[in-house]
């Protein structure tokens, strides 16, 4: 049973969410991995604006092969989320709601998703050829030099996610294992 | 003696390139088969048989099967019979890779210096590993190896007294450590013995041996089995998002050592084990 959501979220929307819902997202998303986010980063303690709005929007961490003629995109997958727990508690408390990647998050980034009710999911691991086919539009729009680390702004229409972290910390990378865990 | 021309080093490099990217080996598809028949999980199955579907839109449409096409690792075993004509090897080892990632429509994923990190927008240079053996054949081992579960291993400088428990402790503690961030269903590599960077080097190469092929030593292959089942019992499970195939094989290579030193190697990989081989 999949909930269809909409990018960017609302808050209604997130409150209504908890680990382990599956979710079908269909809007606008932005890609950002390790040296966006440290260029956003910088910018951002200068007093300078990320490239693009962060309000309400949802983050990919996901840096895609290139599209092969006539295709809008290559592969692309999630890539481990805990690389840019650096910097997402800045980014959280200036508005950015929701991130889509893999794998745990630290304390503090679980922390500032309480304090500013957003949320994380998990898209599967390794599965990029299959994601790809839930973009539909894909434009670079920021830091154009980073290659495969661009900024790019998704059109997306059904990306299929999961829940991992809701707004009120439930962690559900913690919760599953015990139910599997006999040693 | 026998000539080996650069030109079909080239060529072939540039192949295996595109081949081990959008076409997993067949132990490794029989591997994750395997797995959806094992894993009692529900939400476990539905993601090994999303990775199943993955394959399979990979293949037909020529998409990577993962975008992270990873950085290329190259075994090369050249037989002492060989003569190198037509170039340089490395070069030429190099030159497969950048036309292999160009032509192949494949990531470009590796930056020039490790602090200063400007992209080389070629995937080059490929991290290759020579041996001379007997004979007169090349063979050429590619290993395209991403980062989300390199990012994942670890070197154990243990103690003689650490023993085979400490070993065996060591393995767990990294599998349970990569958790979810390495992608699992998870293929480990172990190497036992040697040095610093030789246990790492067989753990490495331990990846690239058939999945369900065990060690021909029988106190290994016992460890091997005994290690997979207690991995599987950790409860991570297929995007560790709990089940019970955490991993689908544990493969270890062994080593003469010190007399003061047990050196262990863990290499994590993810259920996408890219490895192709070829003998010129």
């Amino acid at each position: 049973m999949y909930k269809n959501i909409k990018a960017p979220i609302s808050d209604e929307e997130i409150k209504a969410l908890k680990i382990g819902d599956y979710v079908y997202i269909t809007g606008k998303i932005y890609t950002a991995r390790d040296a966006a986010h440290e260029r956003m980063f910088e910018s951002m303690n200068n007093r300078d604006n990320p490239p693009f709005k962060l309000n309400h929007n949802i983050i990919y961490y996901m840096g895609p092969s290139p599209a092969r003629k006539g295709n809008i995109i290559g592969s692309a997958g999630p890539t481990t989320s805990s690389r840019m727990d650096k910097y997402t508690p800045l980014l959280l408390e200036n508005g950015l709601k929701g991130m889509i990647g893999k794998g745990k998050r630290s304390k503090n980034v679980i922390d500032a998703i309480i304090k500013n009710k957003a949320i994380y999911f998990a898209a599967v691991g390794g599965a990029g050829a299959l994601l790809s086919q839930a973009i539909k539009k894909a434009a670079v729009i920021a830091y154009d030099d980073l290659g495969t680390e661009a900024i790019r702004e998704l059109e997306v229409e059904k990306f299929p996610a999961i829940v991992v972290v809701d707004c009120e910390g439930n962690n559900l990378y913690e919760d599953v294992i015990k139910d599997y865990r006999t040693y | 003696m026998r000539n080996i021309s650069c030109y079909d080093i080239v060529r072939n490099i540039k192949e295996m390139c595109i081949e081990s990217t959008h076409y997993l080996s067949d132990d490794m598809e029989q591997a994750l088969n395997k797995a959806i028949n094992d894993e009692k999980s529900e939400l476990g199955r539905q993601i090994l048989n999303s990775l199943q579907e993955n394959l399979d839109i990979a293949r037909k449409d020529m998409i990577p099967i993962c975008q992270d096409t990873g950085m290329a690792v190259i075994f090369v075993e050249i037989g002492q019979e060989v003569h190198i004509i037509d170039g340089n090897i490395e070069d030429s080892l190099n030159e497969g890779v950048r036309k292999g990632y160009e032509e192949g429509f494949l990531r470009k994923s590796v930056v020039e210096d490790p602090i200063y990190r400007k992209n080389t927008n070629d995937n080059t240079p490929a991290i290759i590993h020579y041996s001379i053996v007997a004979g007169e054949q090349l063979k050429l081992t590619l290993a395209p190896k991403g980062f989300g579960s390199e990012n994942m291993s670890r070197v154990f400088m243990l103690k003689p007294s650490d023993g085979i428990d400490g070993v065996k402790r060591s393995i767990i503690e990294t599998v349970e450590l990569a958790g979810p961030n390495a992608c699992p269903p998870l293929v480990i590599g172990v190497g036992i013995g040697g040095d610093f960077e030789k246990c790492a080097l067989m753990a490495k190469h331990a990846l690239t041996r058939e999945a369900g092929i065990n060690s021909e030593i029988p106190y290994v292959k016992d460890l091997e089995i005994e290690l997979l089942g207690r991995i599987n019992q950790l409860g991570i499970g297929p995007g560790g998002l709990g089940g019970t195939v955490t991993a689908l094989a544990v493969n270890i290579e062994t080593y003469p050592t010190h007399i003061a030193g047990l050196p262990l190697a863990i290499n994590i990989c993810c259920h996408v084990n890219r490895h192709t081989s070829r003998c010129l």
